[in-house]
Parts: structure tokens; sequence; C-alpha cells
């Protein structure tokens, strides 16, 4: 962005190999983080909204307004109490998660067939061998496009924890940001992008290994 | 040939009310052990509900279900259900598991030990026609309409349970295949001696399949007899009109040729007359003499001459139940 | 907790709610910001939508363009936005978080309206198509109508995220609420730096709730009692 300064400068990139690979792993850390406690989280909160039919507004009503609360006020708003930590960027991250990951999975067990549910209580399944054995895998295939979005969402929103001294990637473009520095801009954009793509593939992977059911011909 | 009995299952007085309305009212009627029961009637009148009572998906508002005497209520409701075979017409095979897993689904929930299980699968998977090397291993969206109607009918008896309750398994395959699996079931009820609740809406089939055909409309019970005395004698116009005004020929295809009293006409003045075997049904033998116009045909059993069946006679058979 | 007490002072001191830095200017500033990318958004993205829709083509890309533009990082956004606004040579602040903005705002648009349309029962189109209706009356008179809640859905995910995201401009020396957090995160003042957080967070579930409103409000008469 300086004038005569190339868009890309290799010889950075090189130089700083190092260093954009422990950011990888920082982003990749904080984004397994966020999705694994989110899951935990959703699941639990899941399992509720399903017993207690009466709790999914409620729950999807709160997970809603945490969705909609943008990202970095809400790392602002956790810094007075948990500083510019780990701790607040997966506090956030996790918030996130939620609205998706809830939705997912109560949708998916609420979409297996009555007469599948129906044949397993008259086999004589008790409620919680048909929930295990029967909803909650045949829900895996709309659980995981949750985790997919979930995670998609999660690697770009950590990038936005540079500003609260985390980031991963976000730290590159940060620095771009305020050194006007299109190379580290690239490598921090891009590099986000591609971790999402790579990710999303692995988590396709992941599902099919896990339902051999949906894809058998 | 039965390996083991089929249990006795009585209804004593068995109602289900919801709310105000009464699904079913009162509904009393024994099945005996081995045998099949068609419940029949049009839609709504308290079948499904009637026959979710035994297994208790439902729990009846009143009355008393005995499975060999003992009441379903005594029992915890899971425990129950794993000694109930239970098949309905959507099949309810679980997509994500094999044929084989489906049909072990009981076995595994009794704990059975793996060998016993695997041999009972490929007894199953065989007595259904499906060969278990090439199909063991697939899921159910892999299989045709009736192939997964014949897996869930395995699944409902892989426990070797004394009492099958089935809910319309045949509606929803196409007349040629639904056909060969009421042939197949049959021979498979006959073999395993087991105790049937079936439910229909089809006549047809409930004549075709039921040891004892019960009648329902409205939640009541309104006859309970063996086929043929449906068709001779229904209990009211309700019966009549839904066994159809073609009952009398409905009714000659529960007959054989070879049980009706022939008459001994001279073989010899028969000839060119088509030849009936013993074992043909009463209604096939009336179109085969109509389309050959002849007025008396020679009954054989094998190379045995057993004497002459007219047109007259299949008439006064005919005529002799009409209702009064 | 101190923090919330220094937030509600912060709050409630005069000085702060005056002049070019005052919360009133600010939260124009960012109504302002986001409004203009929103509309830009839909100037772009709706036609090419609704004639996509309208002639149920390029479905896939359609439909998938919301999940490829969620894989894009908000940050790498402004980032992108900020190179292009200084090679057109337009400064920093405004221009670089509509570059952002923008592209933020498209693929929800493009992916609710094309369903939208291509919703909108083929039985009706082809009977609007026998009476003798043209191919821009059925759109205007007939699948626009029909498809307008999930339509304005789109349009409320997409403003919600520019109204979230509109935040991130004062990385780039703009204006609107975000310089209340950036600033406050910069020098440390978290009262400052809280205020912010909460007002942009209101404005947000403000966006979210009135768009609501709105989408309910649009389904037509007669498709009000099947719901
Ligand atoms: N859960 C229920 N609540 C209220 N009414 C019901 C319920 N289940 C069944 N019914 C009513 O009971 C009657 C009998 O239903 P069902 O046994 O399903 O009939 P069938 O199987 O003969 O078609 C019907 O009138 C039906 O509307
Ligand atoms: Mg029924």
């Amino acid at each position: 962005m300086t004038p005569g300064e190339p868009l890309v400068r290799w010889d950075w990139i090189a130089s700083h190999a190092g260093e954009i690979g422990q950011r990888v792993g920082e982003h990749l850390e904080l984004t397994v983080i966020a999705v694994a406690v989110g899951v935990v989280i959703a699941f639990v909160l899941s399992l509720l909204a399903l017993r207690i039919p009466a709790l999914y507004g409620p729950i999807t009503w709160t997970t809603g307004i945490l969705y909609t609360i943008p990202s970095l006020a809400l790392f602002a708003l956790l810094i007075p109490y948990t500083g510019l930590s780990l701790l607040s960027a997966e506090i956030g991250l996790v918030s996130y998660t939620l609205l998706i990951l809830i939705r997912n999975i109560v949708a998916g067990v609420r979409g297996v067939p009555v007469e599948v549910r129906d044949a397993a209580r008259g086999m004589g399944y008790t409620d919680r061998q048909i929930l295990w054995r029967v909803e909650l895998p045949l829900a895996l295939a709309v659980i995981f496009a949750g985790i997919r979005v979930a995670t998609i969402t999660t690697i770009g929103l950590v990038t936005v924890t540079a500003l609260i001294g985390q980031g991963g990637m976000g730290y590159f473009i940060l620095l771009g940001i305020q050194l006007f520095f299109s190379t580290a801009l690239i490598v921090g954009a891009l590099g986000s992008v591609v971790l999402a793509v790579l990710a999303d593939a692995a988590l396709v992977l992941v599902q099919q290994a896990l339902t051999p059911w949906t894809h058998a011909r | 040939m039965a390996e083991r009995a089929g249990a006795t299952v009585e209804l004593r007085e068995v109602t289900k009310r919801y709310g105000d309305t009464v699904a079913v009212d009162r509904l009393s009627f024994t099945v005996p052990a081995g045998r099949i029961c068609v419940l029949v009637g049009p839609s709504g009148c308290g079948k499904t509900t009637s026959l979710r009572m035994v297994n208790r998906l439902i729990e009846p508002s009143s009355g008393e279900i005995l499975i060999d005497g003992q009441n379903v209520l005594a029992d915890d409701p899971t425990q129950l259900r794993r000694r109930i075979g239970y098949v309905i017409q959507q099949t309810g095979l679980f997509p994500h598991q094999t044929v084989a897993e489906n049909i072990a689904t009981v076995p595994r929930l009794l704990g059975w030990p793996k060998e016993r299980i695997q041999a009972r699968v490929d007894e199953l998977m065989k007595l259904i026609g499906l060969d278990p090397e090439r199909m063991r291993r697939r899921y159910p969206a892999q299989l045709s309409g009736g192939e997964r109607q014949r897996v869930g009918v395995a699944r409902a008896m892989a426990a070797e349970p004394p009492l099958m309750l089935m809910d319309e398994p045949f509606a929803a395959v196409d007349p040629i295949v639904r056909e060969r699996l009421q042939n197949e079931f049959l021979r498979l009820q006959r073999a395993q001696g087991i105790t049937v609740i079936f439910v229909t809406h089809d006549i047809d089939e409930a004549i075709k399949l039921g040891d004892r055909v019960a009648v329902m409309r409205l939640g009541h019970l309104v006859q309970y007899a063996p086929p043929a005395e449906l068709l001779a004698h229904p209990a009211d116009d309700f019966v009549a009109q839904f066994v159809g005004s073609d009952r009398g020929l409905k009714r000659l295809s529960l007959l054989t040729v070879g049980g009706v009293e022939l008459a001994p006409v001279d073989r010899a003045k028969l000839d060119g007359a088509p030849v009936l075997p013993s074992s043909m049904s009463l209604r096939d033998a009336l179109a085969v003499m109509l389309s050959s116009e002849a007025q008396e045909a020679p009954v054989m059993d094998g190379d045995r001459y057993l004497g002459a069946l007219s047109l007259q006679q299949i008439g006064r058979i005919l005529r002799v139940d009409e209702p009064a | 907790m101190t923090a919330l007490g220094d937030l509600v002072r912060w709050l409630s001191d005069p000085a702060n709610w005056q002049g070019s830095h005052g919360i009133p200017v600010r939260v124009l500033e960012h109504i302002e910001l986001s409004g203009f990318s929103v509309l830009v958004a839909l100037v772009i993205a709706m036609p090419i939508a609704l004639y996509l829709g309208h002639t149920g083509r390029a479905g896939f890309i359609a439909i998938n363009v919301a999940n490829i533009g969620r894989a894009l990082p908000s940050l790498a956004l402004l980032a992108f936005g900020l190179v292009i606004a200084i090679s057109l040579g337009l400064g920093l602040g405004f221009w670089p978080t509509v570059f952002a903005l923008v592209p933020l705002a498209i693929p929800p648009i493009v992916t609710n309206a094309y369903v939208a349309i291509r919703e909108v029962d083929r039985d009706i189109v082809e009977a609007a198509r026998g009476m003798g209706l043209s191919e821009g009356q059925i759109l205007r008179s007939i699948e626009i109508p029909l498809g307008l809640p999930v339509i304005l859905s789109g349009i409320r995910t997409a403003a919600v995220n520019v109204v979230a995201t509109a935040t991130l401009g004062a990385l780039v020396a703009g204006g609107a609420l975000g310089r209340f957090i950036v600033d406050g995160l910069a020098l440390q003042e978290y009262d400052q730096l809280m205020a912010g957080a909460l007002l942009v967070a209101l404005l947000a579930v403000a966006t979210e709730v009135s768009f609501g409103a709105l989408e309910r409000a649009t389904v037509p008469a007669g498709m009000r009692v099947v719901r």
C-alpha cells in the first residue's frame, strides 16, 4: 500500500513462516475449544428442551440474543471481568455457536420419523434407549450440518479476538491494518478462509464416516 | 410342525376414551393360541387403538387384556413389548442400521449371546427369502418396498414372540407384491405357530388371512366370526355392506370343490366338460364352468373320480346363506 | 460490581451526550453507515436474486452463496475494504467500511430472495401465466408479495450482520459506535468500552426485533390463516 511496495512480499512470508505456523495453531486451538465446549453446552440445553418443550422458546430466545450481539461488543463487555484473556475470547466464541447448534440438534431429533420412534417403542426400547440408539444417531446428519456452520462461523470470528490479544490469523490482519502492510493482510485473511474451507471439508469426511447409511447405495 | 405354542389373548370390556370421544368401546374377544385374528373396519373405527393397547403403546381407560391369562397391566411395559412382535405399515425400520442389525433389535435388548443372534438372523433372512450373504449388510434405503416389509416381519419375529401385532403391514405395497407377502406370511405364521392380531381396512385381506375376523365400527365390535361364517351370516346391514354385495362369490373362494357334496353322475357322460381338481376353489370352478358352457363337470382327486359338480349346485350354495 | 457502576456513571455524564463525539452522533453515524451499506447491497443483489429466482437459474450458487459468505471473516473483509478504498483514493473511515459491509450483506439477501421466489407454488405462477400476465407482472404481483416475508428475513440477517460489523469501522479511523469500543480498548477506559458495547448490542437487537415485526406484518393477509 505504500507506493512501490509489492502486494505480496514473499520474503516476509518466508522469514515469518514459523510465526505463521504458530498463529495457525492458535487459530485452530481457539476454534476447537469453542466448538467443543459449544457442542457440550448446546447438547445439554437441547436435551433439556426436548424433555421439557416449554423451555425451547426461552432457550432459543436467550441464545438468539447472544447470537445477535456483535462479537466485538460481547468481547468488550467481558473485558472488565475476564480481561484480555483466552477466557474472554472463548466465552464470546462459545456463545455464538449455541443458537445454531441447539436449533440443529433439536430439529434433528424432532425430525426422526414418527414410525421409527413408534417401532422402537413397540419393540420395547426405553425412552433413554430411543434417545441414544435411535434419535441421536438419526439426527447426526442434521447435527453435523450445525457443527459445520458453527465451525465456519467461529473460524471467522476468531480473527476478531485479535482485538483482545488473541486472534490466530486475525493478528496478521490487524497488523496489516495498523501498518498498512498488504502482505500481512493477505496472509491473515486468506489463511482464515483456507482454514474454514479445510475444516469444513474435514467435517464432511467425519460425518460421512459416522453416518454410512446416508450415502449407501 | 409348530416349534412353540402361540399365546392366547383375551380382551375383556376394553375401552379407550379421549376426552369425550370413545375410540374403543367395551371391546371383548378371545384369540385362540396360534391363530390369526384380523381386526377390520372403516378408517377411524378404532382398530389401531385396540391393537396398541395390547402392547400398551396406548393405555386402556378401562377393561383388561390377558395374554395367557396374565394381565398386561401387571407387567413393565418395555419388558412386555419385548415379548410381543410389532409390525407397522411404514415398517419403522431403523434407517441407520443394517438389515441384520434391524432384525437383531429385540434379541439384543434381551441380551442373547452373539452367536445365537447371528444364527437367528440368518435363519429368519432365509425364511423371508433374503439371501443373508448378499443382504445382511444393506441399509433399509437399499431395499425394495416388499423387501422392507419382509424385514419388518422378520424383525418382529426375531425373539420368538408368542404374539405378533401387525397394523396394516401390507397396505403400502402394490397388489402383486402384497399377494406374495400375504402368502409368505401365512406360511411363516403356520410354521412358527405364533398368535397374530392383524389390522387391516381391506375386507379381502381379512377374509384371506383371518382364522377369525373382528368387524369394528365406531369403536364397537359388530361381529366376531370365522371368515366363512361372516360371509354367510353377516350380523347386520353394516357388515353385509362392508363385506360387499359379492360376498357370495367371496365365500365361494373359501370353499373347495372337494368339500361339496357331489352328484354320483356317470363319468362317461361328462366327456368334454372341464376337469376340476378337488383342491380348486368353488369360485374358480364357477369361472371355469361358465366359460366352457358346461352345466356339469367332473371333480378329480388325482386320478380318482369323486363325482360331478353342477352350476345349479353352486347356485344353491350361494343362495343357502342369504340373510332372511 | 465497580465496572457496572462506572458504566452507569459514564452513561449518565451529560458530556458524553454532546458534541461530535457524543452518543447521539455516534448512533446516527452507525445507522447511516449500516443503512447505506445495506441499501447498496440491496441495489446490487436484489435484481440478480429476483431474476435468478424467477427463472430458476443458477440455483446451486444462489443457495450456497450464504454459506460462502459465512466463511469470510469480517476482519478480513475490512482489510480488503481498506485496500480498495485506498487504491480508489477514497481515504479512511466511511468508505473502507462500506466496501467491507456490502459484500457481507449480499449473500443472505441473494439466498433468501432466491428461495422466497422459488418457493412460490408453481401452479399459481402457471395459472397467472395462463391468464395472460407478463413475466414482470408475475414477479411484481405474485412472486414478490408471496415471498416477501422470506425476502425480508434475508434482509434482516444482512442488516443485523452489518450493524454488528460496522463496529469494526473504528479500526480504520471510522466513526460510529465502534469508536467507543476501540478507543476504550486502546486507552483501557473500560467505562467507555462497555458503554459502546452495550449501545451496539442494543442497536443490533433493535434491528433484529424491528425487522422481525416487519416480516410478520408483511405476510399476505390470505396466508395468515394458514400459519
Ligand atoms: N391421541 C388421540 N386423541 C384423540 N383421538 C384419537 C387419538 N388417537 C385416535 N383417536 C381417535 O380414535 C378413533 C380411532 O382411531 P384409530 O384407532 O387410529 O382408527 P383406525 O386404526 O381404525 O383407523 C378415531 O376417531 C381417532 O380420531
Ligand atoms: Mg389405523
